[in-house]
């Protein structure tokens, strides 16, 4: 390794995560990946698997690809990118469908959904293929973070007010809903798809008044 | 190493699908028993759900063959044919023409030694296929219960079919009864959008309507495929009724006549 001066944990690798969980966050900044987040956010669970897949297929895919840097030929290379996240992503599938079979039901059509995040694209084209192994795996855990930490945000607040459940388990206590004679109704809104959008504008909203090196000048 | 040269990229491609290739029908084939067991047991599972008993997937095995008494295949003129019904995959049987195919049929005695007459389901959901059972009480009308599935129905809307509170409105309780017959005619279940009323409907779930509208076709295409089957059976019950009259008669007949004899 030519950089084995620079700690493993170093300030520039740290960054690699912190960054994207705030400053340059795949959703929220960089708007990529936005489908899949508009898709899954209506309960937590989904939202919570389809994170850690991403996690999994993202940090394994950065560092094949870092590792095969120099031998992948420039014209061919998003084929070959494309190549091995679908490999990866098939076996994931496969692996699940044999041995936890509970949670591929669950995660059912994402699985094929990670194939076409553009997080995963954008960060073998953008990082991997430029940088070394150990770089490239903390930055498939940075935006795997920064991925998931909007995810389920935004699926805490549809599912919570959408259908009044936290991970399939009543929060709402029974007596407040109109039915049983209190005062409180889910809001139907909340789950269906154009509340996934507002309430990532809202999160990106408050992301800019908290963060200010967001916000254009002009 | 020229990496950019027009045969190297070739050869890296070429080597690359190999690789991929060899990888993934390997994966294949070694996870292939293991899937198919899965998928075995679920569908044991699913069957016992339909007639209420929960069991977990290890333990369906040995619960089914407990519960499950004959595995019937009959075909649309109600006529018992060769084979069992969990060979048949019903995916490929939807597709035939309704003459050539096999309706597969469960009868099952459940814990209160009642039986119940299950139907396996299979229709088209908004993103792909959504499949059940459903279980009849030996009147062939009430609904027992029933349980959904689906491939790739939208989370927390389409696919809210498959969750206990859409389900649960086909269980059979004091509260609630369902039919699908009204004065001697079929007129199955109807999931309708909002709030439902009466025995032959059902709540939809909210944001599914196209789910909804498919688990309506589903239970009316293939409930009604099994009708002249149990128009088939209930004769055979009529039959059984009428011969016991007649026996009865007999019986009163026989004493009448005593009687008259000792009068005489």
């Amino acid at each position: 390794m030519s950089n084995k001066q620079e700690a493993l944990f170093s300030k520039k690798n740290i960054k690699l995560i912190k960054d994207p969980l705030d400053d340059n966050n795949p959703i929220t900044v960089q708007v990529l990946g936005i489908c899949s987040a508009l898709a899954i956010t209506v309960q937590l669970k989904p939202a919570v698997v389809m994170a850690v897949s991403v996690f999994f297929v993202l940090c394994v895919a950065n560092v094949l690809v870092s590792l095969m840097r120099k031998m992948i030929p420039s014209r061919i290379r998003i084929i070959v990118q494309l190549v091995i996240i679908a490999t990866l992503v098939i076996l994931v599938d496969q692996t699940l469908k044999a041995f936890l079979y509970d949670v591929s039901k669950e995660l059912s059509v994402f699985v094929g959904l990670i194939i076409t995040n553009c997080i995963i694209m954008g960060r073998l084209e953008a990082f991997a293929l430029a940088n070394t192994p150990w770089k490239s795996f903390m930055d498939g855990v940075g935006n795997s973070l920064g991925y998931a930490l909007p995810l389920i945000v935004v699926a805490f607040f549809r599912e919570l007010l959408g259908s009044g459940t936290l991970f399939g388990l009543e929060v709402i206590p029974p007596n407040w809903y109109i039915e049983n004679g209190g005062f409180y109704a889910n809001n139907g809104m909340m789950i269906l798809p154009p509340m996934a959008l507002v309430t990532c504008g809202i999160y990106i909203w408050v992301q800019r008044i908290r963060n200010n090196k967001l916000v254009e000048e002009n | 190493m020229e990496v950019n040269k027009n045969s190297y990229t070739i050869r890296f491609a070429a080597v690359m699908v190999i690789i991929v290739a060899a990888l993934l029908s390997s994966a294949a084939i070694g996870f292939k028993p293991y899937q198919s067991r899965n998928i075995e047991l679920e569908k044991k599972q699913n069957i016992l759900q339909s007639i209420g008993i929960d069991v977990s997937r290890e333990e369906a095995e040995s619960n089914y063959s407990t519960y499950i008494k004959e595995e019937l295949v009959v075909n649309y003129l109600g006529v018992i044919m060769e084979g069992s019904a969990f060979d048949v995959e019903l995916s490929k049987e939807v597709k035939k023409d309704v003459p050539v195919q096999s309706l597969p049929l469960y009868i099952a005695v459940d814990k209160d030694n009642q039986t119940k007459y299950i139907i396996p389901l299979r229709g088209t959901g908004l993103w792909g296929p959504i499949w059940g059972f459903i279980s009849l009480n030996d009147d062939l009308n009430t609904v027992s219960a029933a349980v959904f599935d689906h491939k790739s129905e939208t989370p927390g809307l389409g696919a809210e079919i498959n969750g206990d509170k859409f389900e649960k409105q086909f269980s059979n309780t004091e509260v609630n009864t369902k039919k699908i017959m009204k004065d001697g005619k079929f007129v199955s279940i109807t999931v309708k959008k909002g709030k439902s009323s009466g025995e032959y409907e059902v709540d939809g779930v909210s944001g599914g309507t196209i789910t909804s509208d498919g688990v309506t076709a589903m239970i009316d295409e293939r409930l009604s495929k099994y009708l002249p089957y149990f128009k088939s059976i209930s004769n055979e019950m009529k039959v059984k009724s009428v011969l016991e009259v007649v026996i009865l008669d007999e019986k009163s007949d026989t004493t009448s006549n005593i009687n008259k004899r000792i009068i005489d």
